[in-house]
């Protein structure tokens, strides 16, 4: 006999510790299906766009930090290659190697975190995020001596980075490279076989790859549904067209696979670092303040460039009126934009699977909402 | 076969759990009586004879030492260190900040027996209540005169105690942090256990002698204007 039931709304959020910041989502279950899910956000606008058009082109860096605030490295590299290109500065070899450094680093930590909290929501409570979180710190250590700061960075200067590392940063990041490696191994040791993980995880919210093109969605859950789009091997900035590494792809687009890929991108990262280090090379970090000076007034015009974060593909678009601010600055935010087909994950689905779907997303109230 | 990997993952968790932490206790670490004779400088039995009170503290696990983080010299912490002799009233400081937290008042009249006339700082406030530590002020100095500092335990329950006056900035310990001044990562200078007293130290180039001083802007300034 089957039991009579009543469709339930339930609000989650936006003060809820699964919700990745301040979020809300208004659910209603029949049972324990999810019928229908509405998502409501907002809360963390701080109108950063609006604030960039009375900044000049150095201050907005700041700014850059706040939005996506795990992967803030990331930020100010796709906020500085979206100037270099509006004022067409030549950047310097060696500030370039060392923002490609910092920049992967801040991609394992990134990836790090969104594993972490992807257990965290399983219900695997602290235990792998602890163990996450215990290599993340160790990357902040090295932010702290490459900028002085963990995660309001604010690295880069138009041009390149504004001082160069360190002595000890070298054979700490030597060192911190070995490290990731083996809480990678860990971690996939820990995890990857675990068959908790697989049964919550394996099938859920599965994606077709056309609706996620045809959504725009793209980072690790495009590469998790077998789409080989990567704009740092597509459209190569910096200069990673002088480095090999693999693309990571898995075709099942469930839960499982966005993990799985996340993973295994870390692990690409340390590779990529290594060939770095190898290729850096001595010289200067900035141009000098001639060539570029503090207060750049780029000529009229417009730029859009985007970088693969680790979210997805991060772009900043710039129109200037040849004056020391920007007319207006737009950020195609990977989060919001990977955000769009929550519908059609959770609908259908468990009412268990639905935090670890929106886990899986790796979005970051900060950028959602800027 | 079902349950092989969660025995791997099991055999993960025990070997971590001998593990020793990474989290630490602070401000303040508990010890034991071993650790604290070895904070006394003594050692435990002439601890425990020497001093029964701090003993029977210490054995029942009362006991506590202060805790020093490790930080890296470049961090950017407050509270700010400024040389008021190094400062030219130059304003860029000011200019660069995104928030427009720093106030410069300055009139010309300050006369320096080395080096002629310049402007005097009346006001030069900080209000680190709404600042963010990015450090562009810093970097904008083009005299070496504001630095970053390296502590991060100044908070206060007044409001207006944040507003960092050149009185409070004067009076303040001088540890610089190497945030966009290299000539302290080439000196291999350490904010955690130096200081630094004399402004002509901060600067990014040597200390010219007292002779060349004099050479410099007496006797040439002399003749010239002759």
């Amino acid at each position: 006999m089957a039991i009579k039931t009543q469709p339930v709304t339930v609000n989650l959020g936006p003060q809820h510790p699964s919700t990745h910041g301040v979020f809300r989502l208004r659910v209603m279950f029949d049972g324990e299906e999810i019928v229908d899910v509405e998502p409501i956000f907002g809360y963390l606008h701080r109108g950063s766009e609006k604030l960039a058009e009375e900044r000049t082109y150095t201050q907005i860096i700041t700014l850059t930090d706040r939005m996506d605030y795990v992967s803030s490295m990331l930020n100010n590299q796709a906020y500085m290659l979206a100037v270099e290109k509006l004022a067409g500065i030549e950047p310097t070899p060696r500030g370039v190697w060392l923002r490609m450094i910092a920049s992967e680093l801040q991609r394992i930590a990134s990836h790090l975190v969104a594993t972490g909290f992807l257990l965290q929501d399983l219900g695997a409570l602290g235990t792998p995020l602890i163990y996450a979180m215990r290599e993340r710190e160790n990357i902040l250590d090295l932010f702290e001596m490459l900028c002085g700061a963990r995660i309001t960075t604010s690295y880069l200067r138009p041009g390149g980075v504004f001082m160069d590392a360190p002595k000890e940063f070298w054979p700490a990041l030597d060192r911190e490279l070995v490290d990731i490696v083996n809480t990678l191994d860990e971690l996939e040791k820990y995890l990857s076989g675990n068959e908790i993980v697989f049964s919550r995880t394996k099938g859920t919210a599965v994606l077709p790859p056309e609706m996620l093109i045809n959504a725009s969605i793209t980072g690790p859950m495009l590469r998790a549904s077998g789409v080989d789009w990567d704009l740092r091997h597509r459209n190569p900035y910096d200069y990673y067209d002088r480095i090999q590494f693999k693309r990571i792809l898995h075709t099942a687009s469930d839960n499982y696979a966005r993990y799985w890929v996340r993973i295994q991108e870390a692990r690409e990262s340390v590779v990529i670092i290594r060939q770095c280090v190898e290729q850096i090379e001595p010289g200067e970090v900035r141009p000098s303040f001639d060539e570029v000076p503090h207060l750049i007034r780029p000529p009229k015009g417009d730029a859009y460039v985007a970088i693969e974060s680790s979210k997805g593909e991060l772009g900043f678009y710039l129109v200037s009126d040849g004056g020391i601010a920007p007319y207006r600055m737009h950020v195609r935010a990977p989060s919001l934009i990977n955000l769009t087909l929550l519908r059609e994950m959770l609908i259908g689905g468990l009412f268990g699977d639905l935090f670890v779907s929106f886990g899986s997303i790796d979005l970051n109230m900060g950028e959602v909402d800027r | 076969m079902i349950g092989l990997g969660l025995t791997r993952g099991f055999l993960v968790t025990l070997r971590n759990f001998v593990r020793s932490p990474v989290t630490i206790q602070y401000p303040d670490r508990h010890v034991g009586l071993f650790g604290a004779a070895k904070e006394a400088g003594m050692n435990p039995f002439r601890f425990l004879v020497g001093r029964p009170g701090d003993s029977i503290k210490a054995i029942a696990g009362l006991a506590t030492v202060p805790v020093k983080l490790e930080q890296s010299p470049r961090f950017r912490g407050n509270e700010f260190v400024f040389f008021e002799d190094r400062c030219t009233a130059c304003a860029s400081c000011a200019k660069y900040c995104p928030l427009g937290i720093i106030e410069i008042v300055s009139v010309p009249g300050k006369i320096d027996a080395l080096e002629g006339e310049s402007y005097k700082l009346e006001v030069f406030d900080i209000d680190i209540g709404r600042c963010m530590f990015c450090g562009l002020c810093v970097e904008a100095c083009p005299y070496d005169a504001l630095h970053m500092g390296t502590g991060f335990e100044q908070s206060t329950y007044v409001r207006d105690e944040l507003i960092l006056t050149l009185d409070v900035l004067n009076a303040a310990e001088k540890k610089p942090s190497s945030f966009y001044r290299p000539q302290f990562e080439e000196n291999a200078f350490d904010p955690f256990a130096e200081t630094i007293e004399n402004h002509y130290d901060a600067g990014r180039h040597e200390r010219p002698s007292d002779e060349d001083m004099k050479k410099r802007w007496v006797d040439e300034r002399w003749t010239n204007d002759d």
